[in-house]
C-alpha cells in the first residue's frame, strides 16, 4: 500500500468535488422552480467548480485506474471551468430575456440549467478520465446534453440542427469507440487483460511495445471519430447549424470548450502513438486535417449571412489552426497551440456573448439587418469590434501572438505549409473585417432597445486576451512550456 | 475439438450479423426493416452470450440480456408504433440504387477483412476474425445511414452499426467496461427514439429544392 500524503488526499477530494458538484446541482436545478434562483445557483455551482479547479495547481491526486490529473489536463480543466463560470454568468442575464419574449418556458429553463450542469460534469469527467473507455462515455454524455440544448427552442431549424448534430456526433462517437477497442487490443498483449490495459498512463509507459500497425489503425478511427467532435473539415457539417440555432450561451460553451475537450482526447492518443517508435507519425495527419479546415473555413466565412453561423465557421478555422500546431509538434508549436487554444476559447466566447446581446436587442441574427452597432449601442458595438479584431489576429492582441508563433515556427521547418496556413489566415482575416465593417459602422439599423444584460463576462474575457497579447506572466509561460514538452514531437 | 467448436459457433454468429446487415441494406419496406433489425440484435445477443460462455466472463451475460431485451424487443416494437403513428410505413426512398449499394457493401466487407487480418496477425484467431466481421457490420451500418433519407431507417442503420461495435468490444477478450459502454449506447439509442417521437422528425431532407435548403441554413436574405 502506498503512503498517502495530505496533498494526495486533498487532490483526491478536489477531483471528486469537481465531478460531484455539477452532478449534484444538475439534480437540484432540475427540481427547483423559479428561474432567478436557479440561474444564480447555476453561477454559484460553476464558480465553486472553477475555484476547485484552481486548487488543482496546488494539489493533485495520485493517478488511479479511472482518474488522472497531470500538467496537461490541469490547463484544460482550469480553462474549461473558467469559461463555464463566465458563461453561466452571461447565461443568467441572457436567459431572463428569452423568458420574457417567450422563446423559453420556465419548464424548459429548468431543464436548460440542469443540462448546463450535466454538460460541465461530462466535460470535467472527460478531462480527468484516465480510463479511455470512461473518457469515451463522458464525451458521449457531453454530446447528448448539447444536442438537447441545441434543440431547446423547438423551432423547425433548431430541431434540424439538433438532429444533424446528433446523427453526425453519434457516428463520430461510434468510430471513436472502435478506435478505443483497437487501442485496448494493442495494449492487452503487453499489459495483460483488465482495467490496467485501458488506463492511459499505464499504456503510455508500455506503448513502446504495442503492435504499431494496430495502433495506427486505431488512431485513424480515433482521429476521425473525435475529429468530428472537434469540427475538423470534412466532418464539420454539424457545427455551424448547432451554433446558429441553439441558445447563445451554448454556442459559447460549444466553441469555447467542447471542441477543446474533443481535441484533448485526440492529443492523449497522439501521445500514445508518439511513444511508439514504429507507429506512424500522427503529426502529418493532424497537420493535413487542420490545414484543410483552416483554409476551407476561411473561404466559407465570406458568404455567411447569419452572424452566429459566421463565427461558427471562424471556430472551425481556429480549431484547424490549433490542430495544425499540435500536429507540427515540438516545443514551440505545442506552446503556441496551447496558447492559441486558450486565447480562442476566451475570445470566441466573448464574441458569442456580444452576439447574444446583439441578437436580443436587434431581434435578428441576420448580418444584413444589423448595422451601425457602434452608434446605436456604443459599448456593445466596440466590444464586438474588439472581439472580432482579436479573433482576426490583429496585433497586439493574444491571438496575434499565438498565430505569429505558429507561423514562424512552421516557417523554420516547413515553409510550404506555413505559406498555406498564412493564406488561410489572411483570407479569414479579410472576411471577418469585411463583415465587421457593415455590422459595426455606418448608419444604424434595427432595434435600438438598450441592453439589459451584464457586459462583465464579455469584457473580462477581452481584457484577458488583450493582456496576454502584451504580457504573459512568467508562471503561465513556464506552465505552458512544461505541457508543451509533455506533448512531445 | 471444443476450441474448434467455440471458434465455429462464434464465426457463424458474427457472419450471420454481416449477412443480416446486407439484408438491412437492400430492404426497402419499413416493417421488414424493423424485423430484420430485431433479428440482427437477437444474433448479437446470442453471439455475446456465446462469448460470455467461451471466455468465462459472466458480466457479458448482462450485455447479452440488454441486447436481447432492449434492442431485439423494446426498440423494434417502439419504432414499429412510431412508424404507424407518423404514417411513414410506405416503401423507403433510397438515395442510391440497391445494386450499387450492395456492390459497395461487398467492397466494404473486403476492405475490412483486408485491413484487419494483416494488422492482427499476432492476436488469436477468434479475436481477429470477430473484429473483421465487426468492422464490416460497422461500415455497412455507415453505408446504410448514407444511402437512406428517412430518419427511422437512418436510425436502424446507426443501431446496426452500434451492434457491430458491441460485437467488437465483446470479441476483445477481457475488455473492461463493456457492460457500461453497452448501457451508455442503449441510453443514446433511447434518446434517439424519444427524439423522433418528440420532434416528429420524418425526413432529414424533405426536399431537394435548393431554396428550402438555403432557408434551413439561414442563408436566405
Amino acid at each position: 500500500m502506498i503512503e498517502l500524503t495530505p496533498l494526495d488526499i486533498l487532490g483526491e477530494a478536489i477531483v471528486v468535488t469537481i465531478l460531484v458538484v455539477p452532478a449534484f446541482f444538475a439534480g437540484l436545478l432540475a427540481l427547483l422552480p423559479g428561474y432567478r434562483l436557479t440561474a444564480r445557483l447555476n453561477v454559484a455551482a460553476a464558480f465553486v467548480n472553477f475555484a476547485m479547479a484552481m486548487l488543482l495547481f496546488v494539489a493533485r491526486p495520485t493517478p488511479g485506474l479511472y482518474l488522472l490529473v497531470d500538467d496537461l489536463n490541469v490547463s484544460f480543466i482550469v480553462l474549461t471551468t473558467f469559461v463555464a463560470f463566465t458563461t453561466s454568468a452571461f447565461s443568467a442575464s441572457y436567459i431572463a430575456h428569452e423568458l420574457e419574449i417567450g422563446r423559453l418556458t420556465p419548464t424548459y429553463l429548468r431543464f436548460y440549467h440542469a443540462m448546463y450542469q450535466v454538460l460541465m460534469f461530462a466535460m470535467n469527467l472527460a478531462l480527468v478520465a484516465n480510463n479511455i473507455g470512461l473518457m469515451w462515455v463522458a464525451i458521449e454524455l457531453a454530446t447528448l446534453t448539447t444536442v438537447l440544448m441545441v434543440g431547446i427552442y423547438r423551432t423547425h431549424e433548431a430541431l434540424e440542427a439538433a438532429w444533424k448534430y446528433f446523427i453526425l456526433g453519434s457516428v463520430g462517437i461510434a468510430l471513436a469507440l472502435f478506435g478505443t477497442i483497437l487501442v485496448y487490443l494493442a495494449a492487452r498483449p503487453i499489459i495483460g487483460q483488465g482495467l490496467d490495459a485501458m488506463a492511459w498512463d499505464r499504456m503510455l509507459r508500455a506503448a513502446h511495445g504495442f503492435d504499431p500497425v494496430l495502433l495506427n489503425l486505431a488512431f485513424v478511427f480515433l482521429l476521425l471519430g473525435y475529429g468530428t467532435k472537434v469540427g475538423l473539415a470534412p466532418l464539420h457539417a454539424w457545427l455551424p447549424d448547432a451554433h446558429a440555432e441553439g441558445p447563445t450561451p451554448i454556442s459559447a460553451v460549444l466553441s469555447g470548450l467542447l471542441l477543446n475537450v474533443a481535441l484533448y482526447a485526440v492529443l492523449r492518443f497522439k501521445m500514445l502513438l508518439a511513444a511508439n517508435v514504429d507507429a506512424l507519425a500522427p503529426g502529418p495527419l493532424m497537420v493535413a486535417m487542420g490545414l484543410v479546415s483552416t483554409v476551407f473555413a476561411a473561404f466559407m466565412l465570406y458568404r455567411r449571412r447569419d452572424i452566429k453561423r459566421m463565427f461558427a465557421y471562424s471556430s472551425i478555422e481556429h480549431m484547424g489552426i490549433i490542430t495544425f500546431a499540435f500536429g507540427m509538434g515540438g516545443a514551440l508549436a505545442n506552446f503556441a497551440g496551447l496558447l492559441h487554444m486558450t486565447m480562442h476559447s476566451l475570445t470566441k466566447s466573448a464574441i458569442f456573448f456580444a452576439v447574444g446581446h446583439i441578437s436580443q436587442v436587434k431581434g435578428t441574427q441576420k448580418i444584413a439587418d444589423i448595422r451601425g452597432l457602434t452608434e446605436s449601442h456604443p459599448v456593445l458595438g466596440w466590444g464586438l469590434v474588439l472581439g472580432v479584431v482579436a479573433i482576426a489576429g490583429m496585433p497586439p492582441l493574444g491571438i496575434f501572438m499565438s498565430e505569429f508563433l505558429i507561423v514562424s515556427s512552421t516557417f523554420a521547418r516547413a515553409p510550404g505549409l506555413a505559406l498555406l496556413l498564412v493564406a488561410g489566415l489572411v483570407i479569414g482575416f479579410g472576411a471577418l473585417l469585411l463583415r465587421l465593417q457593415g455590422v459595426a459602422f455606418g448608419p444604424p439599423a434595427g432595434g435600438r432597445a438598450p441592453v439589459e444584460a451584464s457586459y462583465v463576462p464579455m469584457f473580462a474575457h477581452l481584457a484577458l486576451v488583450a493582456m496576454a497579447g502584451i504580457y504573459l506572466p512568467e508562471p503561465l509561460v513556464r506552465w505552458f512550456q512544461n505541457v508543451a514538452a509533455l506533448l512531445g514531437g | 475439438m471444443a476450441r474448434g467448436l467455440a471458434f465455429d459457433i462464434s464465426h457463424l454468429l458474427a457472419g450471420g450479423m454481416v449477412l443480416l446487415s446486407f439484408a438491412l441494406l437492400y430492404q426497402d419496406r419499413m416493417f421488414s426493416l424493423l424485423r430484420i433489425y430485431a433479428l440482427h440484435a437477437l444474433v448479437l445477443s446470442l453471439s455475446v452470450a456465446w462469448q460470455a460462455w467461451v471466455q468465462g466472463a459472466p458480466h457479458l451475460y448482462v450485455t447479452a440480456t440488454i441486447a436481447l431485451a432492449f434492442k431485439a424487443i423494446v426498440i423494434p416494437v417502439a419504432l414499429h408504433r412510431i412508424v404507424v403513428r407518423l404514417g411513414i410505413h410506405r416503401t423507403i426512398e433510397t438515395v442510391v440504387g440497391v445494386g450499387p449499394t450492395i456492390l459497395f457493401g461487398l467492397g466494404l466487407v473486403g476492405l475490412s477483412v483486408a485491413v484487419i487480418l494483416p494488422v492482427t496477425a499476432e492476436s488469436d484467431a477468434l479475436a481477429r476474425e470477430d473484429l473483421a466481421f465487426a468492422l464490416s457490420v460497422v461500415l455497412l451500418g455507415l453505408l446504410m445511414m448514407i444511402t437512406r433519407r428517412n430518419a427511422v431507417s437512418q436510425i436502424v442503420g446507426f443501431m446496426s452499426l452500434e451492434n457491430g461495435l458491441v460485437l467488437a468490444a465483446t470479441g476483445a477478450k477481457g475488455m473492461p467496461l463493456v457492460v457500461e459502454i453497452s448501457v451508455a449506447f442503449s441510453i443514446l439509442i433511447a434518446f434517439i427514439v424519444i427524439g423522433i417521437v418528440l420532434f416528429r422528425i420524418r425526413e432529414r431532407f424533405d426536399t431537394v429544392d435548393i431554396h428550402a435548403l438555403d432557408s434551413f441554413r439561414g442563408e436566405r436574405r
